[in-house]
């Protein structure tokens, strides 16, 4: 048992428990936070993507020792529907989802992409995506809804 | 017909005929309305909800929706097979229409004007376009809808239409991009416990030993161990220490009468040499052989396909004072109730299920085994919750995979060089096994005294399920179907999306193309001449006109398109599509037109969104798809050993319907674009390389082997 503090969406927390506990078991389990979604296990699907200092992370694959004193940024801390981030309002205005089981982990590997590069052509979206699987096939409402935040965040920072 | 005989009810009005089944006022305001149909992922609750409220004039808003619940909710059988809009809603809007009906009656006569002056808005019954202070809610103690439908209101036209046909946006989708529990997977209740199964191997498999203090000690933390026959089960109030020794678990478990398996058989060719139910639909074929010059046939196969839904299976339980309760994310709540009802030998009537959404499904998959995981452990725990969450491994090993399949496409050609005798044979495992029956459930099969697996039954097209789209829809003046249902299969097989219709459509269309280059004729062209259907001519037209199609281009450039066509089981929507591919060792996809025509579309942007869905999907299962065997048993267990199609790999698509606010009923969309998707791409691959491959997915390996025919 170990106490671990890190920062997770911009608020101080600890947990008490197994260093080895997956980040994502402790979002789920530990800490209530749902959004981050449980897909393989294997780091292979990114239904469990996070933000680990800013980078995009399969918390599946992440002990919990590994993120002390770090920050964390999930689903939860993206936006809120009273105040969407862009990337939400645009996967919303597009339909862009069927199940929507894939869409946590794409919109938090999405904002990595966008943040590092607010002017990705589709082709540079579409592969920073190749991390995350979607099985339903909304592929081209999702690349439509990311072009359309790109576009959105552009014009706040040109403003 | 007499005057006084009621027209025939939809079906599944005829089963579920009272209209409080359906339509409920409870609260001031608030309308309750019931469907049977769950949603999976195809955006169905909200084309539902545009239906009701279309027909009962109220906003949607309005509208409670439930659905999918043992308790409350119409028992639909199962939401599959493109089903819930062409059958259940033509249902929900004759019910919904009848109920707007009798309350205008009831209103007419109260109020004393004539019926024909009243109408509804948003509820409140107006006279001459005046409010007249009554509305569904102060009308509705003395209108009683616990009656049976009598299926005789008229229903609107089109063009009265103010909410079905727009694109009402779906409800369900806010919660999910902003990180609500929006899955069962996500669900929580007081004192849960979290449960693994280690799988019985094989069907028939026996413990010999198992190491129960092993994997006490392989586990980080306390865990249960329950077992029954040959079903074992991990639990523990922490999913981390649960899933880690489910992990190691089965290195601790011997198993005998343990069937080894052929991996030959990943690949389809053996269903030929098997013992098989056979059954020919249509004319005796021709007494005498065609000669050579005027006879084609070629032989098309692809391997088992994986569902591989992005989340694994779950299932949740609670067995309390006698009542198990159960949520899933199955496609059948009744026969699931129904299965476990057999498997706990418990009354149906102490058995509540009720859905709640999951990953994407594309149809039998584990969720009715996961739910069963989770009943028959919470039976053996009372009064705590039981949550099971398949593994990533055991979703892929373990559920019920859609069979390989072997067609061949025989045809006798006229003077013309168009087919006059048509033979669509074909080779399947069987592609439904639901466990309605009470067989062909994981947990059940591992439990003393297991049933026997469901008898290999399969119903005669259209719409078929191996023989699914057998029958071409052009105009050949004689056409069968030689279907060869084989009963024992490697794996477990039952319905993925399509079901037969992907391979039958590629060998069908497959075939189109080579008969039109015999012909010297264009792809488009050739099919066009043997096209009578309207309907199916148009989305033909529409699909080459949106693509610019080019007649003439030549074959083995390197960039090739190609047309794929079926009307879905026959019966359902039509859609062409093109696909514009390069081909050097591997297939890049360009671009991808689609034209379909789905009849009256409830929400166009919610059709085009499962027409583009088909669309990757078959796109992956053209390209990539292949579940892979060794004598264990599906040894595809993780995304690696199962890829799928990622986004870098995924076209350029463009969708059109055709005449969506058409007075034509509904036809189920959400199937109709996967088989001419496979068909098209195997059409351009062949054009692209000049030499055609009859064996799916179209890898990298056979491309080679394809080049050097060439």
């Amino acid at each position: 048992m170990q106490s671990i503090a890190f920062n997770l969406n911009g608020k101080p927390v600890s947990v008490t428990t197994d260093g080895d506990t997956p980040l994502l078991d402790v979002l789920r389990n530990h800490l209530g936070l749902v959004g981050s979604k449980f897909g393989c296990g294997l780091e292979q699907c990114g239904t469990c993507m996070v933000l680990i200092d800013g980078e995009p992370a399969k918390s599946c694959g992440k002990a919990l020792s590994t993120i002390a004193g770090r920050s964390v940024l999930t689903i939860e801390g993206l936006g809120t529907p009273e105040r969407p981030h862009p990337l939400q309002q645009a996967f919303l205005d597009e339909q862009a989802g069927q199940c929507g089981y894939c869409l946590p982990g794409i919109l938090i590997s999405a904002k990595a992409l966008l943040d590092r590069n607010p002017a990705a052509s589709r082709r540079e979206i579409a592969v920073a995506l190749d991390d995350n699987i979607c099985r339903c096939g909304s592929h081209a409402r999702i690349l439509r809804a990311v072009e359309r935040a790109a576009a959105q965040l552009r014009e706040g920072v040109s403003r | 017909m007499s005057a006084s005989a009621a027209p025939a009810l939809p079906g599944m009005l005829r089963d579920n005929p009272r209209l409080d089944q359906w339509v409920r006022f409870t609260r001031p305001g608030q309308v309750t309305v019931s469907t049977g149909r769950v949603e999976i992922g195809q955006g169905v609750l909200t084309a539902m909800r545009q239906i009701a409220a279309e027909e009962l004039d109220v906003a949607p808003e309005r509208i409670l929706l439930q659905t999918g619940d043992t308790e409350l909710t119409p028992n639909e059988g199962y939401t599959a097979g493109s089903q819930s809009i062409q059958f259940g809603g033509v249902a929900l809007r004759l019910a919904c229409a009848e109920v707007r009906g009798l309350f205008l009656d009831h209103a007419a006569s109260q109020l004393g004007h004539a019926r024909a002056e009243l109408s509804v808005d948003d509820g409140a019954i107006l006279h001459r376009g005046q409010p007249t202070g009554q509305d569904f809610w102060t009308l509705a103690a003395m209108v009683d809808l616990a009656r049976e439908a009598t299926g005789r209101s008229p229903i609107k036209k089109a063009s009265e239409h103010r909410i079905v046909g727009h694109n009402l946006p779906r409800a369900d989708l806010a919660d999910k991009v902003f990180g609500g529990a929006a899955f069962l997977h996500d669900m929580t209740l007081d004192g849960m416990l979290h449960a693994r199964v280690v799988r019985q191997p094989r069907r028939g498999a026996t413990i010999r030993t198992i190491d129960e203090a092993a994997i006490r000690r392989a586990a980080k933390g306390p865990i249960e161990i329950v077992r029954d026959g040959n079903f074992v089960a991990i639990l523990g109030v922490d999913e981390t220490i649960v899933e880690a020794a489910a992990a190691v678990a089965p290195g601790y478990v011997a198993w005998d009468n343990i069937e080894a398996l052929n991996p030959f058989q990943e690949e389809a060719r053996w269903l030929l040499q098997q013992p098989s139910i056979d059954k020919t639909y249509g004319p005796p074929p021709p007494a005498d052989p065609a000669p050579a010059a005027r006879s084609y046939e070629a032989t098309y196969t692809r391997m088992h396909i994986a569902h591989a839904s992005i989340g694994p299976s779950c299932g949740l339980a609670l067995y309390r004072d006698g009542h198990l309760q159960v949520w899933t994310h199955c496609q059948g709540v009744y026969p699931l109730r129904a299965a476990l009802a057999r498997t706990l030998k418990l009354d149906p009537a102490a058995i509540s299920v009720k859905h709640v959404q999951g990953p994407g499904c594309y149809g039998h998959n584990g969720a009715d085994d996961a739910a069963a995981d989770a009943a028959v452990i919470a039976m053996r725990r009372p009064g705590q919750p039981v949550k099971v969450r398949w593994r990533r491994e055991e979703e892929f090993g373990f559920e019920p995979v859609s069979p390989a399949m072997v067609v061949t496409a025989r045809a006798v050609l006229d003077d013309s060089g168009k087919p006059a005798d048509w033979t669509t044979e074909i080779w399947s495992g069987r592609h439904t096994s639901r466990p309605g029956g009470g067989g062909n459930l994981l947990a059940a099969e591992a439990l003393p005294d297991p049933p026997p697996p469901p008898p290999a039954v399969e119903g005669p097209p259209p719409p078929g399920a191996g023989t699914r789209n057998g029958e071409p829809l052009y105009a050949f003046p004689a056409k069968r179907i030689v279907h060869h249902l084989i009963a024992e299969t490697p794996v477990r097989t039952s319905s993925l999306r399509g079901l037969g219709a992907t391979l039958n459509v590629y060998a069908i269309e497959s075939t189109m193309d080579e008969l039109a280059e015999r012909a010297g004729q264009d792809p488009v062209a050739y099919r066009l001449s043997v096209l009578t259907d309207p309907r199916a001519r148009k989305v033909v037209e529409h699909v080459a006109h949106m693509s610019a199609w080019h007649a003439g281009l030549p074959a083995g450039t390197g960039k090739g398109h190609g047309i794929g066509f079926a009307q879905y089981k026959n019966m359902a929507a039509y859609a062409a599509v093109i696909a514009e591919v390069e081909v050097d060792e591997i297939v890049r996809m360009l671009r991808v037109w689609c034209a379909a025509d789905a009849g009256l579309v409830i929400n166009p942007d919610g059709a085009i969104n499962q027409l583009e869905g088909g669309i990757v999907q078959g796109t992956s299962w053209a390209l990539k798809e292949g579940v892979r065997l060794d004598e264990n048993g599906i040894s595809s267990r993780d995304w690696e050993g199962y890829p799928v199609l990622r986004f870098s790999e995924v076209p350029e698509i463009a969708v059109e319907l055709i005449d969506p606010a058409t007075d034509r009923p509904p036809l189920g969309v959400g199937e109709a674009s996967g088989g001419p998707t496979v068909a098209a791409i195997g059409n351009a691959v062949a054009h692209a390389l000049g030499a055609r491959i009859r064996d799916l997915p179209l890898t990298r390996e056979r491309i080679m082997a394809a080049l050097l025919r060439t």
